[in-house]
């Protein structure tokens, strides 16, 4: 088997030629012993097995970063037998000067000039034949994205790894920049101006002063109202749908013991039910959108127009970057820190990862926010009163990451800005299609699956609890009513801070093992409607106040237990894990502290 | 005739030429890997809300930098392109 390495700078279509060439045979995981993401995939072209290696994305090998230190290292060792280093055909001249230092290391190397559709969009042409005659190495052209050029690149890899060739003179780097630059002049032409205006303006109207902001909010609150308003429909059908399921379940489950039935049934099916039903559809609804906003190429505009405020916090603008994927899982957006290079600034971002709601605590927030403060109504007009207070909280958790940011700079992580360059690439068009698949595939089932395994053992322990008495009184009844005196400071009740606490392994069954221990039937009970969950919590001493604080302590507490893992394997220390969890969940204790207090000195709690 | 300014001072639509870059050892490192070394030509595009970072077009990429260090380049302008006014791009 032949073994082929791809190189390349960030954001130029590397994965998705990856994807291209090896399809779904492809594993993902870290380098030995580093934090660096890597992923290895195979194809058949002509009867022969390739091992296609995904290289981090660089702007050099000059080994001053992990990532850097990783790529260079594998291109050195010669355990690939052909490099094939992908350039953005609308940006060749910068791509040039990673491949000329590609070309010092070793001379098995193919240059892949991609993003050839983007380049015509733009009027830009490549000489293929004669930049690939001055660098003195094959260069094929491709549209990865269209499955262009693909074939003509797999052979053009297979002649490649049959062959020997030295690798090039060392070159000082100013050099190299020339040299690029002299290449660029020969062999691309053309440039649609009025192409490049169009981008320019777009992006002037998403980052100035008067629209940038403005824009941002629209378009987070618009995915926020899209999510709310679209998921109802589909949430109640998959209720609908497990009960029926349930109820033949229960049939068949008729003739095993009452605490057998009791566990798989009424513990790890109707958690597990209900878990799948009340997730799955916002999640199918926000990632999509989202890696379209992704694609699209917005997020790092989004990081450019909040940039000042981190600087301020002395933290990176790509912090951003990462809140926003922690916005789909808080274990995604840990793992997204890497993209920060300041080790320093990478913690910050680490630690206040879980201060940005994840899609697990949507579900919990939007109920509350449907129930007790837009009157459990619905249609058009109550869901965007909901997606605006989402967006709110939102927001708020913003604002909790700046500040604790800000608060860790000043104190445990001491230092200033460290410098920062961030990439703003071009507006690309989004390929819907792709988009939906690596949505689903990647994100959605991903983290759905990962709350299933979570939510089903969860399903049976919460069971057990309920379920076991002593003294008169179950397991869970005696934890609330320990937490209880404890709870009432804050605003909580003894089981709101139990089912956070059972809550732990996955956000998504805080609100179902509240409504078990509130029920006290042992059970998840049916509720047919967020109206029947409202007069249920009202029943039980919930207030307004009792919704801020449960929302307030939602937003903000400790980590779910794959977060926790995550920092744990990122960090490789227990004190910041530790941390990791005690800031979150002292902001949520503490706001939820000085709002009962306010609102009771004020008498209206 | 040569006009010489930082790179922070650039206005959005302005274009120059680098003639020195100080902004650290490993911010140096960075923009040479970005192809920002003497002698390249920069624009600045865009201003984020608060004026600070600003993006700039550097041999064909957008590139958003700090205003700390941007004032690490120096840049010379020639005084045909004052002249001729802002490029617009």
């Amino acid at each position: 088997m032949n073994r082929v390495a791809l190189a390349g700078n960030p954001n130029v279509g590397k994965s998705t030629l990856f994807n291209a060439l090896t399809g779904l045979r492809q594993h993902t995981g870290n380098w030995a012993g580093k934090t660096v993401a890597t992923a290895r995939g195979e194809y058949v072209f002509e009867g022969r097995e390739y091992q296609l290696v995904d290289l981090p994305g660089t702007y050099s090998l000059a080994a001053h970063s992990q990532e850097e230190a990783v790529a260079r290292d594998y291109i050195e060792s010669g355990q690939a037998d052909a490099v094939v280093v992908v350039c953005d055909a609308t940006c060749l001249e910068r791509n040039l000067i990673l491949v000329l230092q590609v070309l010092e290391l070793t001379g098995k190397v193919l240059v892949c000039v991609n993003l050839l559709d983007e380049a015509r969009r733009l009027g830009i042409q490549v000489d293929l034949p004669a930049l690939s005659q001055r660098l003195g190495v094959p260069v094929v052209g491709t549209a990865a994205g269209r499955q262009e050029g693909l074939d003509e690149l797999k052979g053009a890899i297979a002649r490649l790894v049959e062959g020997d060739a030295p690798a090039a003179a060392r070159r000082e780097p100013r050099e190299r920049v020339t040299l690029a630059e002299r290449y660029a002049a020969q062999v691309v032409r053309g440039e649609r101006a009025d192409r490049l205006r169009r981008q320019r303006r777009l992006d002037r109207l998403l980052t100035s002063k008067s629209t940038g902001i403005p824009l941002m909010l629209l378009l987070f609150g618009l995915v926020v109202w899209l999510t709310v308003a679209g998921a109802n429909g589909p949430s109640a059908l998959l209720t609908a749908l497990f009960a029926r399921l349930g109820e033949v379940l229960e049939g068949w489950l008729a003739p095993a013991p009452v605490w057998l039935s009791g566990i798989l049934l009424d513990g790890v099916y109707r958690v597990t039910a209900w878990v799948v039903a009340v997730m799955l559809p916002p999640m199918a609804i926000f990632f999509p959108l989202f890696t379209l906003l992704e694609d699209l190429g917005y997020l790092p505009r989004v990081a450019f127009v909040m940039d000042h405020a981190f600087q301020k916090c002395r933290a990176c603008g790509k912090q951003c970057l990462t809140m926003c994927m922690s916005m789909g899982c808080n274990a995604c957006g840990v793992t997204g820190c890497r993209i920060i290079d300041s080790p320093r600034e990478r913690l910050i971002a680490i630690l206040t990862a879980s201060l940005v709601p994840c899609n697990g605590k949507f579900p919990t927030l939007i109920a509350l926010i449907t129930i007790f403060f837009v009157g459990g109504r619905t249609g058009a007009l109550a869901s965007l009163e909901g997606a605006a207070l989402l967006l709110a909280t939102l927001v708020l958790g913003v604002a909790g990451t700046l500040g604790c940011s800000r608060l860790l700079s000043a104190t445990v992580l001491k230092g200033m800005p460290s410098s920062f360059a961030l990439e703003l690439p071009p507006f690309r068009r989004p390929r819907v299609g792709e988009v939906i698949v690596r949505s689903v595939l990647d994100r959605t089932l991903f983290v759905l699956g990962r709350a299933v395994a979570v939510a089903a053992p969860a399903g049976a322990a919460i069971w057990l609890l309920a379920n076991v008495t002593v003294g008169g009184a179950s397991l869970l009844a005696w934890c609330t009513g320990f937490l209880d005196p404890f709870a009432r400071w804050f605003g909580l009740d003894g089981v709101i801070l139990m089912a956070f606490i059972l809550g732990w392994p996955a956000n998504e069954i805080v609100l179902p093992v509240m409504l078990m221990a509130y029920l006290s039937a042992g059970s998840l009970v049916e509720f047919d409607s967020l109206a029947a969950l409202g007069r249920l919590l009202t029943q039980q001493g919930w207030t307004w106040l009792t919704a801020v604080c449960a929302m307030l302590f939602s937003l903000f507490h400790w980590p779910c237990s794959t977060t926790c893992l995550t920092v744990y394997k990122e960090t490789g220390s227990v004190k910041w894990t530790a941390l990791a969890v005690a800031l979150p969940t002292a902001l949520g204790l503490g706001l939820c502290f000085v709002v009962t207090a306010a609102a009771r000195l004020l008498g209206v709690g | 005739m040569y006009e010489a300014l930082r790179l922070s001072a650039l206005r959005e639509g302005e274009s120059a030429y680098v003639t020195e870059v100080s902004a650290g050892p490993a911010m140096d490192r960075r923009l040479a890997d970005l192809g920002l070394v003497r002698g390249t030509r920069v624009t600045c595009v865009l201003r984020s809300p608060a004026g600070d970072p600003c993006a700039y077009l550097i041999r064909g990429a957008l590139i958003a930098l700090r205003r700390t260090d941007a004032d690490g380049v120096a840049l010379e302008r020639r005084v045909q392109e004052v002249a001729a006014g802002a490029v617009a791009i």
